[in-house]
This record gives structure tokens, C-alpha cells and sequence, in this order.
């Protein structure tokens, strides 16, 4: 195995500003692994190997003619699906958006232009973002890396999959209800959902505009800070994004973690979360024992409602947004001889069954006479959990929780029943319903040798000390230094 | 939770989705099972509760609507993703039945 794609993309910014590799080296690596492994891992809907290797080339002159470089020049980055890259083909994993070239960049893909970040491939998801497996992409369903049997999670499944099997040491996602987190603990990665707001979501496809976020993946948890420094801030194109300043989210993230107060809310724990990964959480438990945390019982009340609510709110917006997909524009269109017909069946035949689900359950939640009762009502029960988060920073400074009830499930054990997915995504719903900022990190495997994942949540704009705490358990442990065998 | 065919059928109209038989009698069902379990909030008392919109702030942010000038190129990108053009226009089947 090339030792290149075990390095971390910090070492790999350095090495290729010293000039002790050359991009161009860096991201021919990365691509032949992709080459190598991704008949059989699917994490990519697209290598874009032209385009990475002209960017490679031209991060290379820049180092060499002596010019400033950027905190990512020549990196390789894998780029979820659904997110514009100019000139480049975006589908969403959808077929009406299937042959859609991008007019524009995202602003994370100007930022990430600008720091001089390579472009590797578009990576697979569930279509609009809506899943938790892959399987809902209108593609193909990407596969686990560390047993192809499993799901990678989702909805960003594909970028997940690509940093666990060295395809890529870092990935943009996209995280609604967990679609980050939920993914990178199933992949033995680290995933990031910034704080509502913190990174721009212009140029990205709207799935549900008041919980989307864009974020980083990564093994390990520096990478993702540096990431985020490079993607994060205001911008005037998305009015959602919060005019806030920056912190450097690498400088701070080695202080001491003596006396900082970890929250464990009860509702978390319950009966029937798997043991592996029981005991993967109570062992990091003890580790934050040791580097001298405190560890507090905290309570989360409305953490049942959760998912209806989240449900309720998630398909209301996306029914609103998908509206846009009508097959005059751009996009899939049937043919017909009237108008009205050309927007059901364009629609009808363009979208996957999962979607219009969800379309259709928020076209009703969102109807005349079940309005109050559903999008009110859920709106209402919205404040009570973000409540619920206030009152417990209150008491702490972090809440550590399971990403996942289980480790990776297989492949098609989910998917007959809706219902049973949305349930996967317990702990990392009420998250993006408050707004606040949440990580998965790796902290243990399975008996099956599945990994296992943790999350940490912090207050609003406090991605600082989460990314310190993540560090320090990582400095403790070393299962982000694991590899898959494929 | 009951959804009769008449609901599916009237909601799909105005999510402008069209259905194949067999994909409706699985989606009522589906639906039924789904709005089931949502309708758990019911119990919660929101009586003194405010709604909350967004992530973080709910504050509207006001702009001045100004046209920005896009280059040649742009313009010529995005109707290349037209399903059908005509010049600088999409074009479109008709909006109207008109009866003579």
C-alpha cells in the first residue's frame, strides 16, 4: 500500500508546501486507490481525474514559482453530490437531475478553490439527501468498507466510504437529521456538523433549509478542524449564514481538559442500544475520566419527539423546495402535450419512491386543515428540544452521546420499511432541529469488527471545544488509526 | 391513523406527482404507518409555546433587490441544461386548454 494515502491531509498540506512531495504525486495516489478499490466500495459517482490532476499541476507551479500558497494547496478532496462544482455534472443521486452540469461553484467549492484544495470526485448519496444507507440513491448503493455487506450510512455515504478507504483524506457532506455523523461512524471516521449558520449553504441542493449544513469529514479529528477554518464564515449569498467570525479551530484544539463538565443525557442510554456499542461509550467514558473531565447525568425531556418532529419539519421544507424541480428549467422531462401533465409525470417518473414519500408527506403535513396540527404543532414541540439543549449547557460544556444504536446494519435489512430508517437517526436529530454543532468520532469496533462511533454536541458557535475534546481522545486512543482490508 | 385513496389522491395533485397504481396502494399504506407515529406530539402541551423556525437566529435579513449582470458564458451554461429552448427563452407545452 502507497504510504501516501495513509498520511493525514495535515501532513499532506505540509509535506506538499515543503516540497517534500508534489501534488501532483499526492493526487495520483489517492486516484489509483480509487481505481483500485471502488468497483467494490461505489463511494463515487464520478472520479474527476482531468480535473484534479490540472488543479494538482497547477498547485505544484504556484509552490514551485515561490507564490503564497493556500491551507489546503494541493489536497486531495472527495465533494458529496450535491453540491455545485462548475462545469462538473451534479446529480444529486437523482435521475431529474442525472445529465445537470453546474453553471456555478458553492461557496464552500470558491472557498475551497481558494485554498488551493484538489477536487478527486463527486461522491454517491441518498437521493436529495434523504436516507440513512445509500440505498435510496437512484444509482447504485455504496458499500462499507470495513465489510461490504453493510450499509456506509447516509445520506453521505459515498464521502464517508471514500475518506474510510483512503480514496480521499477529506470529504465535504451534508448533514440534515445526521446524514455527516450517522455515515462516519459507520465508516470509522470523523464527521463534523457545524452550528447552524457557520458555513454557507449557497450552492448547495436544499433539502431542508432550516437544518442543512454542509460540513467536514476526515480521519482524523485536525483535519476536519482544518477543513472547517477553510469553509466556514459569512456569506452575503445565503442569509442563513451568521455573521460571526472565525476562530482558527486548530490552534486551541491541544488545551487541557481538566475540569470541563461532559454531559451524558439519560435519554440516550437506552434499553435497547446495542452492547458493542455500550461499551465502546462507557470505555470512553473512562478515558475522559482520566484526562481529568467530569462527567455529569443530564437530561434531554423531549428527546422522544424528536424524530416526528423532525420528520414533520424536514418533509414540509423539502416538499416546498422540490417544487423548483418542474422540468422546465433544467432537470427531467416527460413529454406530454400539456403543461400540468408534464409536472406530474416529470416529477412522478424523475423522482424515487423515497422522495416523493417525503413530498407527499409534507405537502399534507403543510395542507389546509392539518397545518396547526402538524408543521404548528412540530414547530412548537422544536422549541421545547432546543430548550432542552439550553438548560443542559447550563450545567456542562459538552454532551457526549452515541452516534448510532447500532454499528453499520446490511445491506437491504432496513429498506422495505420507511419507518424503521427515519429510527436509525435517533441521536443525531435533535442536533440539527436546535441548531447546535455535532461530531461523530471514532471510539471502538464491534465484535464483528464493525466501527463504532460517538458524538459529541457542543453549544452554538462552540465548535472550539468540541474540537478539543475530540482531539484529546484521539491523543488517547487509537482507533482512528485503524485501516479497512479491502 | 387512516388515509383513504381520496386523501393520496388529492395531496399528490397539489405536490404535482403522479403515481402508478400499485406505487399508491404501498405509499397510502406507508403514509398511514408514518403519520401514525408522528401524531405522538399531539401529547406534548405547546400551549405557552412560541414556534421556532430556524437553526439559530429567526431574524429576517433585508437586502436591496439589485440585478447583478451575468457573463455570456453563464447564461449560455445554464440554457445548455434546458430540457427545451428557443433562443434566450425555455420553452414549454402549453399552460391552457383553450376551446374554440
Amino acid at each position: 500500500m502507497n504510504e501516501i494515502i495513509k498520511m493525514t491531509a495535515t501532513e499532506l498540506a505540509e509535506k506538499i508546501k515543503t516540497k517534500q512531495l508534489k501534488s501532483a504525486e499526492v493526487v495520483q495516489a489517492f486516484i489509483q486507490r480509487a481505481k483500485e478499490t471502488d468497483s467494490k466500495i461505489k463511494a463515487y459517482m464520478e472520479i474527476t481525474e482531468e480535473y484534479a490532476m490540472a488543479q494538482a499541476k497547477a498547485s505544484d507551479e504556484k509552490i514551485a514559482s515561490g507564490k503564497e500558497t493556500g491551507a489546503l494547496e494541493g489536497v486531495p478532496i472527495a465533494i458529496k453530490d450535491n453540491i455545485l462544482i462548475k462545469d462538473l455534472r451534479m446529480t444529486a443521486s437523482s435521475k431529474i437531475l442525472e445529465n445537470y452540469i453546474a453553471p456555478y461553484d458553492a461557496t464552500v467549492i470558491e472557498k475551497l478553490k481558494n485554498s488551493g484544495a484538489v477536487f478527486v470526485g463527486k461522491t454517491n448519496l441518498d437521493e436529495f439527501a434523504m436516507g440513512s444507507s445509500t440505498e435510496n440513491s437512484a444509482f447504485f448503493t455504496t458499500k462499507n468498507p470495513w465489510d461490504t455487506d453493510r450499509i456506509p450510512g447516509g445520506s453521505s455515504g459515498g464521502s464517508a466510504s471514500a475518506v474510510g478507504a483512503m480514496t480521499a483524506p477529506l470529504a465535504l457532506g451534508t448533514d440534515t437529521g445526521g446524514s455527516i455523523r450517522q455515515p462516519a461512524s459507520c465508516c470509522g471516521i470523523v464527521g463534523v456538523k457545524p452550528t447552524y449558520g457557520r458555513v454557507s449553504r449557497f450552492g448547495a441542493v436544499a433539502f431542508a433549509s432550516s437544518l442543512d449544513q454542509i460540513g467536514p469529514m476526515s480521519k482524523t479529528v485536525e483535519d476536519s478542524a482544518l477543513l472547517l477554518n477553510v469553509i466556514a464564515g459569512y456569506d452575503k449569498k445565503d442569509s442563513t449564514s451568521i455573521n460571526k467570525d472565525v476562530g482558527d479551530y486548530v490552534k486551541n484544539i491541544n488545551k487541557d481538559l481538566k475540569g470541563l463538565k461532559i454531559g451524558l443525557p439519560k435519554e440516550y442510554f437506552i434499553d435497547g442500544l446495542d452492547a458493542d456499542v455500550k461499551k465502546s461509550i462507557d470505555q470512553a467514558i473512562k478515558i475522559y475520566k482520566n484526562l481529568g473531565c467530569e462527567i455529569v447525568e443530564i437530561s434531554l425531556p423531549h428527546t422522544d419527539y424528536a424524530i416526528a418532529v423532525y420528520y414533520i419539519i424536514c418533509c414540509s421544507e423539502a416538499s416546498a423546495n422540490l417544487a423548483r424541480y418542474d422540468g422546465v428549467r433544467y432537470g427531467f422531462r416527460a413529454q406530454c402535450d400539456n403543461l400540468l401533465d408534464e409536472y406530474k409525470k416529470s416529477r412522478g417518473q424523475g423522482f424515487g419512491p423515497e422522495v416523493k414519500r417525503r413530498i407527499m408527506l409534507g405537502t399534507y403535513a403543510l395542507s389546509a386543515g392539518y397545518y396547526d396540527a402538524y408543521y404548528g404543532k412540530a414547530q412548537k414541540v422544536r422549541t421545547l428540544i432546543k430548550q432542552d439543549f439550553e438548560k443542559a449547557y447550563e450545567k456542562v460544556d459538552i454532551i457526549m452521546t452515541p452516534s448510532a444504536p447500532t454499528p453499520a446494519f446490511k445491506i437491504g435489512e432496513k429498506s422495505a420499511d420507511p419507518l424503521q430508517m427515519y429510527l436509525s437517526d435517533i441521536f443525531t436529530i435533535s442536533c440539527n432541529l436546535a441548531g447546535v454543532a455535532g461530531m461523530s468520532l471514532p471510539c471502538g469496533f464491534s465484535k464483528d469488527g464493525i466501527p463504532v462511533g460517538m458524538q459529541l454536541l457542543s453549544k452554538h458557535f462552540d465548535e472550539e471545544t468540541m474540537f478539543n475534546v475530540a482531539y484529546k481522545y484521539q491523543q488517547a486512543t487509537d482507533f482512528h488509526k485503524q485501516f479497512p482490508r479491502i | 391513523m387512516k388515509i383513504s385513496k381520496k386523501d393520496v389522491d388529492y395531496v399528490a395533485a397539489l405536490a404535482r406527482l403522479e403515481f402508478e397504481q400499485k406505487e399508491e396502494e404501498k405509499l397510502t399504506e406507508q403514509l398511514a404507518s408514518i403519520l401514525g407515529y408522528v401524531d405522538k406530539i399531539k401529547e406534548v402541551d405547546t400551549s405557552k409555546i412560541e414556534p421556532t423556525s430556524h437553526g439559530f437566529s429567526g431574524e429576517n435579513v433585508w437586502r436591496e433587490d439589485t440585478v447583478v449582470k451575468s457573463s455570456e458564458q453563464t447564461i449560455e451554461s445554464i440554457f445548455k441544461n434546458a430540457p427545451a429552448k428557443d433562443g434566450m427563452f425555455f420553452k414549454v407545452e402549453k399552460v391552457m386548454d383553450i376551446e374554440d
